[in-house]
């Protein structure tokens, strides 16, 4: 039995989207290279994770397991479809700049796999939280992620807020360094796979400290499976 | 009466690591020295900058990967493609240029690897390409050489300005892009290649100057020939595959290409062919290999050159090259001796 402190430890850290399971990595990488854009992306996959959780676990008493996968894909596509259009109606300009990866949320492995993985064998409450705390996860990364990319490579902050929170949100806009020149190579999609792989990095330098104990439970998860 | 029993192998190799790299700093020597006097100490700045920064970074990341350092620091490998680093970049480049160009190189192109031995790309090349997408605008600003130009740094205010202590007056007078550049700028705005080379930068063979450096390269490589240093298949086959190009090119249609012998001695295609494809880590190891190899380099060299985006393409190339070698070495295995070739 999966208790709700498990859920939220193993979709933010333990079982990390994008640090641990290393799922989603093409629009991780592709639009990481602000903020904003990560912030946009990360609540559009969060959305979408919850509902299909949520629809998933709804429907997995009725559907037979040899025809799982068409619906769930259906299923995924659908809410996608939806977010998709109510960010052209809400948020137009972020949806120009975020463009093909949006409808491309449909293919983050992340989604399908918690669907599978976890929603089709546990009830409607817990699955929801599973998709938030895989989504806000993965909302995590895809933010540090574009901060890092942005301070290094336009030295910004911030920069484009009000794509997201309206025009009252361009004071937020922090330019660190009005001089700098910028450095290329960071917003350039080799600058995600480095910022990306710094990030597992210092998640795993992070856990090499802890304390044995919480590995221990995480060694006896192994190998029962 | 004793005898020593000596167990085999009876042939020790020739040539330590250190005195490979020795002798390929004996052949660097005459083309920078020429480089030197057409542009200044900004040359030897870049240089000696890269030189020490490089072993700084080779000194802390062999520490970090608890390694002996001194053995490591004195075969000389990291002077080398610090050198060969700095040759590619403008003269008299910002610290932090050559900072982060030669932090890339040491770190990312050759101790991420694994270190001297198991990079399958040139470190120097890899830290190169990183500033030239970086930085465009520092990395396409070069200098006038010194005979148009009329002016000249010392080598203390050469050296002051890299660190940013010292401001050149009359900039303009000074800085230029360099021939290849002009040339490709030319032929966007549709001027045809005579006119083109009317511009005073142009000389009898390649730009003014830059003919000179590519002849003490070419001493240089010879040098690293008669030293067996390098065998002849990659730098002969370099050059081969861009002259098949850009002769059959030119031969179509003179009016709007440059020549040959102009490809030939502009940009970096003789240093890259003798220093910088050679690299024995990352080239091909068969001899058959090693004239694809070479004349994979010079192909896209000519290809980037003509129809790409970047004036030279020498960086881009090799390290493509390098991509292929695992295949090429694959295919190019040699019959082992008594063994039969599989196709008979």
């Amino acid at each position: 039995m999966t208790t709700n402190s498990e859920i939220t430890q193993s979709g933010l850290w333990t079982n990390n989207v994008a640090l641990v399971q290393l799922l989603g990595l093409c629009p991780l990488l592709a639009v990481t290279s602000t903020v904003v854009n990560g912030v946009g992306l990360g609540l559009a996959t969060l959305v979408t994770l919850v509902v299909s959780n949520t629809l998933v676990s709804l429907i997995r008493g009725f559907v037979r397991s040899e025809v799982r996968l068409p619906v769930f894909v259906l299923i995924i596509a659908s809410v996608v479809t939806i977010i998709e259009l109510a960010m052209k109606a809400f948020f137009y300009d972020l949806y120009l700049v975020l463009g093909i990866f949006i409808p491309l949320i449909v293919t983050n492995c992340a989604i399908i796999g918690r669907a599978e993985g976890f929603a089709s064998k546990n009830p409607v409450g817990t699955s929801a939280l599973d998709g938030f705390m895989m989504g806000f996860g993965f909302l995590i990364v895809l933010s540090v992620l574009g901060g890092l990319r942005e301070i290094i490579g336009f030295g910004t902050l911030f920069a484009n807020a009000n794509l997201m929170f309206g025009e009252a949100a361009s004071v937020l806009t922090i330019v660190l360094n009005a001089d700098y020149g910028g450095f290329l190579l960071a917003v350039l999609p080799p600058g995600a796979f480095f910022g990306l792989a710094i990030l597992i990095v210092i998640k795993n330098l992070m856990d090499e400290r802890k304390p044995v104990t919480s590995r221990a439970v995480d060694d006896s998860l192994v190998d029962n499976l | 009466m004793t005898s020593v029993i000596v167990s085999s192998p009876y042939v020790s190799p020739s040539k330590s690591l250190r005195q490979l790299m020795i002798n390929v700093i004996i052949g660097l020597v005459p083309g920078t020295l020429a480089y030197i006097w057409f542009f200044g100490y900004g040359v030897l700045v870049n240089i000696i900058l890269a030189i020490g920064l490089a072993l700084i970074f080779e000194a802390i990341v062999l520490k970090l990967r608890d390694k002996p350092i001194k053995p490591h620091l004195t075969d000389f490998s990291a002077v080398v493609a610090a050198w060969l680093f700095a040759l590619c970049l403008p003269m008299n480049s910002p610290w932090w240029l050559v900072l982060i160009g030669i932090g890339f190189c040491m770190i990312a192109g050759k101790h991420l690897y694994g270190g001297l031995g198991f990079n399958p790309f040139n470190p120097a090349m890899v830290g190169y390409v990183a500033l030239l997408i970086s930085f465009p605008k520092e990395m396409t600003t070069w200098y006038l050489p010194q005979v148009i130009s009329g002016q000249s740094l010392s080598l203390i205010d050469s050296l002051a300005y890299s660190f940013g202590l010292f401001e050149i007056e009359h900039w303009d007078a000074f800085s230029s892009a360099t021939p290849l550049d002009q040339y490709k700028t030319g032929l966007t705005q549709n001027l045809a290649a005579s006119e083109i080379f009317q511009s005073p930068v142009f000389g009898a063979l390649g730009g003014v100057g830059w003919e000179w450096i590519a002849g003490g390269w070419l001493i240089g490589g010879f040098w690293l020939l008669i030293s067996r240093t390098i065998n002849w298949h990659i730098p002969v086959a370099v050059v081969c595959g861009l002259l098949l190009f850009a002769t059959g090119r030119y031969f179509l249609d003179t009016a709007t290409v440059a020549s040959p012998v102009f490809h030939l001695f502009s940009g970096s295609i003789i240093i890259g062919a003798f220093f910088i494809a050679t690299d024995p880590v990352t080239a091909a190891t068969t001899n058959k290999g090693r004239i694809y190899y070479g004349l994979m380099i010079g192909m896209l060299v000519y290809i980037i050159r003509s129809w790409g985006g970047y004036p030279d393409g020498v960086a881009f190339a090799v390290l493509l090259a390098n991509m292929c070698v695992p295949l090429i070495d694959y295919y190019t295995q040699p019959r082992i001796y008594g063994g039969q070739d599989q196709d008979e």
